[in-house]
């Protein structure tokens, strides 16, 4: 459709004229401007929402919301073309075969072999080793290696080496979803352990042998401790109500040596709603630190996050300072019990601060054991109740830990926003389907791509340049603070406000930071290697001289001083009041601003190339891109250098 | 950019000829120049009840008058308390932490100086229109918009040595009355009626345009820090006293200079940015609520450990020296 126009929210002045395609996989605009004729592009499963809104003298808006929180604001000229437009977008955005997705078309260009090597980067046997196991009091269990006992389990679960067969297909029968007690996490140095399971069926007064025994072998596993905690990551009043329909929670009277513990999280409709609410907020414009600080608190978001991390802590304490074993569930242990025991491991255990540890952790805690990716991130189009964001709200606790703790984490801010935005791309089949059985049968790994080997190839631009192994950030256990009052919890505006440019910190001092480190390395590196060859030579003249003259045209090159000088940005809106400059003609300031555009070339950056193409996800490999990845590029949201962004010019 | 106090309009709209020419002597002929009353215009019509005033279109046909309230007085000091007792609260929870940090309305002030400074930036550097800047007094609001704006403006003001220049030139010389605005702080309970935190308000919004600009402000949140104790209590005689005439009494012989001890080497390195690069543009702040955070390290730095804080600091420090 042509002479369509693209919005900026912030500034409505600041509209771009171009043509929208639709495409198998993607809505691209293309603006006319004939030098940039800069695209964006957006993949349909990315899409959340489409609104067809009232038309106006200027044509027929359409607004698109996506689950990445892009929000992209058409105006179609004729009313037809938009309906049209629309039609096809709620179809293609609704997928209802697991082959209409993309990742089933993407393309990297790479072989067989390659796609194989990608999908064993992140190995869970080799995890389970790591940990320790199997040892004395754990080992690996095939009960369930046809899916026989529990169908959204992974074939190969880790039991404590008491509890027998009989005892575990027992438990999984007094378990709802039949997911009984397993390991996510043992702790080599106390033999303290975290479980995860689901509520058992207990009701008001049933009972199970075999599901007391599994708690018994769980509590024996660890010779070190006389209890485990059961925590229970439910409000009361929810497990309470979950009793009359014959399920519930763990009686102490019934298990012997058992502490209860409940830690209120609600649940995946309220989490859902919650961030609704905040991301009108969002959408807000020009709001008031009222209208901002009102909206977030009615929106409940950060209590949420910190009722998440909160039970984190409280997981990771018993752990590593009491040293006692915990078995932790919600109501199906696949939301709740997932986010739960992620953060009580990253909080524990420094490997999983590293880059390789977090996907490990992903691949363990959300996708082996059956986090619903599909219902709860909306592969196909289904139940809009199931809908929720719960692996989002355990990378932004992530986030929040990160921003606590900035020495303390291998990867940085980009990499926890590229995942979050994979989880919905389905570029990659790593989060596809409900369960480990639902991706075997599909065959995801012989006819899909891995996304942990794409972000491991692309490693450079997801380094935290703060991090060092050998820091006191780094070793053991992180223990934050709980009251608000020390941990304080902040509004992830590079997240939610990802897309909005003129919000972001213009200068990224991740990447300074990386780029200079990297050039220190190199100099370093070089300077061994010359120190050596001086010791060796005798002193000759010529070779000194080049080895300066070589030296000097390096920092030269790298001008990282410099560089920081393009970034111009141009003033928002400043006064509500619209008629402070009222003799302005609009068109001056931006071409003002585009001239003082410089790209930058030194600074290492995951964006792709910002002339053409700088959204461009695209389903066939593009070399011009930046991205180093095999076609994959992400949307340059990220790019503090792409500076005529900014938002508006007073009127 | 100018700055003065209000005219002395008065109930009767007295004109005074002098400052007609005055002003028009910064215009040109057929040049338009803006106005910034800092004051609301109710405020501002009120005033001349007690003799103040606006200045009237008629006397200034060139200028243009926009109407920007910034809060100072008894109102921004409860502000300060408020949000200081919030911060201090353990039993404050998360659910009704966003809601009392509203309520104590700073982080609104921190919005509105910026968005004022960045509007009166805007005519210098976009509209290449005169402005002055003016409240009542010309003593609070004034200077924090002025100062502000050249921070905004002029890389100069953003070097180490600038910026103690600026803060000399816009604040004390222009006669902020220190002595009587950061008199007791915030734990007081003594509620002093001319007490007022418009130099801390001035310094966390520098702190929100180095957190936006890593890059661009030579010196660090210390600096900030360090000025905002001085400003209270201190061993130097930089900030005593209420104007130039008062100081004149014997400070120069009877104290040692603030800007003395900071600049010394040793010292110095202690105060300055570590990612500092020379940025010649003007740099426009987003005002944002998003955009706007709360200052921790100044209203959490006795509450909470900053230690993971300062661990990324000197870590940031050690990469960029290695540069």
């Amino acid at each position: 459709v042509e002479n369509v126009r693209l919005l900026d929210r912030l500034s409505s002045r600041k509209a771009a004229l171009g043509t929208l395609y639709l495409t198998a996989t993607h809505v691209i605009f293309v603006e006319n401007v004939s030098e940039t004729r800069k695209e964006t592009w957006v993949l349909h499963s990315q899409i959340s929402s489409i609104e067809k809104q009232a038309t106006t003298a200027s044509g027929c808006p359409l607004l698109i919301r996506c689950k990445n929180f892009q929000v992209i604001q058409l105006v179609i000229p004729q009313e037809r073309d938009c309906h049209d437009v629309y039609i096809s977008l709620i179809r293609l955005t609704r997928p209802v075969k697991y082959e209409e997705l993309y990742c089933f078309s993407f393309n990297p260009k790479l072989n067989k072999e390659e796609r194989e090597q990608g999908w064993k980067l992140v190995d869970l046997n080799e995890e389970y080793n790591r940990m320790g196991i199997p040892n004395n009091y754990w080992q690996i269990s095939d009960v369930n290696r046809d899916y026989g006992v529990c169908d959204s389990y992974p074939t190969e679960v880790y039991v404590p080496k008491s509890a027998t067969a009989h005892i575990i297909v027992g438990s999984s029968k007094f378990r709802s979803r039949r997911r009984f007690p397993a390991l996510s996490y043992y702790c080599k140095g106390n033999n303290a352990a975290i479980c995860r399971s689901s509520q058992p069926l207990s009701g008001f007064s049933a009972r199970c042998l075999e599901d007391e025994q599994m708690l018994q072998a769980i509590r024996k596993a660890n010779p070190g401790s006389d209890f485990i905690y059961v925590v229970d990551t439910r409000p009361k009043l929810n497990a309470m109500a979950n009793r009359a329909a014959g399920k519930g929670y763990e009686n102490e009277d019934n298990y012997s040596n058992i502490k209860f513990q409940f830690i209120g999280i609600e649940n995946i409709h309220v989490m859902r709603n919650s961030l609704q609410k905040m991301l009108e907020v969002c959408e807000l414009k020009s709001p008031s630190m009222s209208d901002f600080l009102w909206g977030l608190e009615n929106s409940g978001w950060l209590k949420h996050i910190k009722a998440i991390m909160d039970a984190g802590i409280f997981i990771a304490k018993a752990v590593a300072e009491e040293g006692v074993s915990v078995l932790v569930h919600c109501s199906d242990g696949w939301d709740r019990t997932a986010q739960v025991c992620s953060v009580a491991s990253l909080l524990l255990d420094p490997y999983y601060r590293t880059m390789k540890g977090f996907m490990v952790l992903i691949e363990k805690d959300w996708v082996s054991f059956g986090h619903k990716f599909n219902h709860r991130y909306g592969n196909l189009d289904g139940d809009p109740k199931e809908i929720s964001p719960v692996i989002d709200q355990f990378i932004e606790c992530v986030w929040q830990l990160m921003e606590q703790f900035p020495c303390a984490f291998e990867f940085n801010e980009r990499f926890l926003i590229h995942i979050q935005h994979h989880v919905y791309s389905c570029q990659f089949g790593n989060f596809l389907c409900n369960s480990q059985k639902e991706r075997r049968e599909l065959k995801i790994q012989e006819r899909t791509y891995s996304l942990w080997s794409h972000l491991w190839k692309n490693r450079a631009d997801y380094l935290n340049p703060l991090y060092r192994s050998d820091h006191s950030q780094t070793q053991g256990t992180l223990r934050p603070q709980m009251a608000p009052c020390n941990f304080l919890y902040k509004f992830w505006s590079g997240m939610y406000n990802r897309f909005e440019k003129g919000l972001q910190p213009r200068q990224s001092v991740t990447d300074y930071l990386m780029a200079v480190k990297e050039e220190t390395q190199q100099l370093e590196e070089e300077l061994e290697v010359l120190g050596e060859r001086l010791a060796n030579l005798q002193k000759l003249e010529l070779n000194d001289n080049k080895v300066k003259s070589k030296q000097q045209d390096r920092s030269k090159q790298l001008g990282l001083s410099t560089s920081n000088n393009s970034l111009a940005n141009t003033p928002q809106e400043y006064s509500s009041d619209l008629k402070s400059f009222p003799s302005r003609s609009p068109s001056q300031g931006d071409e003002e601003d585009s001239a003082l555009i410089l790209t930058q070339d030194n600074l290492k950056s995951s964006d792709p190339d910002l002339s053409a193409n700088s959204d461009q996800e695209s389903g066939v490999e593009d070399l011009s891109c930046r991205s180093p990845s095999g076609g994959g590029c992400l949307p340059s949201e990220d790019s503090g250098k792409d500076s005529d962004e900014a938002v508006f010019l007073a009127v | 950019m100018l700055r003065s106090g209000q005219p002395l309009t008065g109930p009767n709209r007295k004109h005074c000829r002098e400052d007609e020419m005055l002003l028009g002597t910064v215009l040109d002929e057929g040049e338009r120049g803006f106005i910034i009353d800092t004051r609301s215009a109710q405020a501002a019509k009120q005033a001349r009840m007690t003799g103040g005033g606006t200045e009237p279109k008629s006397s200034y046909p060139q200028w243009r008058r926009l109407h920007r309230p910034l809060e100072r007085g008894r109102p921004l000091q409860e502000s300060f308390i408020k949000l200081v007792e919030a911060c201090n609260d353990p039993s404050t929870s998360m659910d009704r932490w966003l809601s009392r940090l509203e309520s104590c309305r700073w982080l609104s002030h921190v919005k509105a100086a910026l968005s004022t400074a960045c509007l009166a930036a805007q005519c210098v550097d976009r509209e290449e229109a005169s402005v002055l800047v003016h409240g009542a007094e010309g003593t609070d609001t004034t200077l924090l918009v002025t100062a502000l704006a050249q921070v905004i403006l002029d890389p100069s003001c953003r070097t180490l040595m600038g910026f103690q220049g600026l803060l000399e030139r816009e604040w004390i010389e222009a006669g902020h009355p220190f002595h009587l605005r950061c008199a007791r702080s915030a734990y007081s309970h003594a509620r002093l009626k001319q007490e007022a935190p418009l130099f801390l308000l001035f310094l966390d919004c520098v702190w929100q345009l180095s957190r936006q600009f890593p890059f661009s402000l030579e010196f660090g949140e210390r600096l900030l820090l360090t000025l905002f104790d001085n400003a209270y209590a201190s061993a130097y005689g930089t900030f005593l006293c209420n104007s130039e005439k008062e100081r004149r009494v014997g400070r120069e012989e009877s104290t040692h200079s603030l800007w003395a001890w900071l600049n010394q080497p040793g010292e110095k390195k202690k105060y300055l940015n570590p990612l500092y690069s020379p940025n010649a543009l003007v740099i426009w702040p987003s005002v944002e609520p998003q955009s706007i955070q709360l200052w921790q390290g100044l209203f959490f730095r006795w509450i909470r450990s900053s230690q993971y804080l300062e661990e990324a600091w000197a870590e940031t420090q050690r990469l960029a020296a290695g540069n």
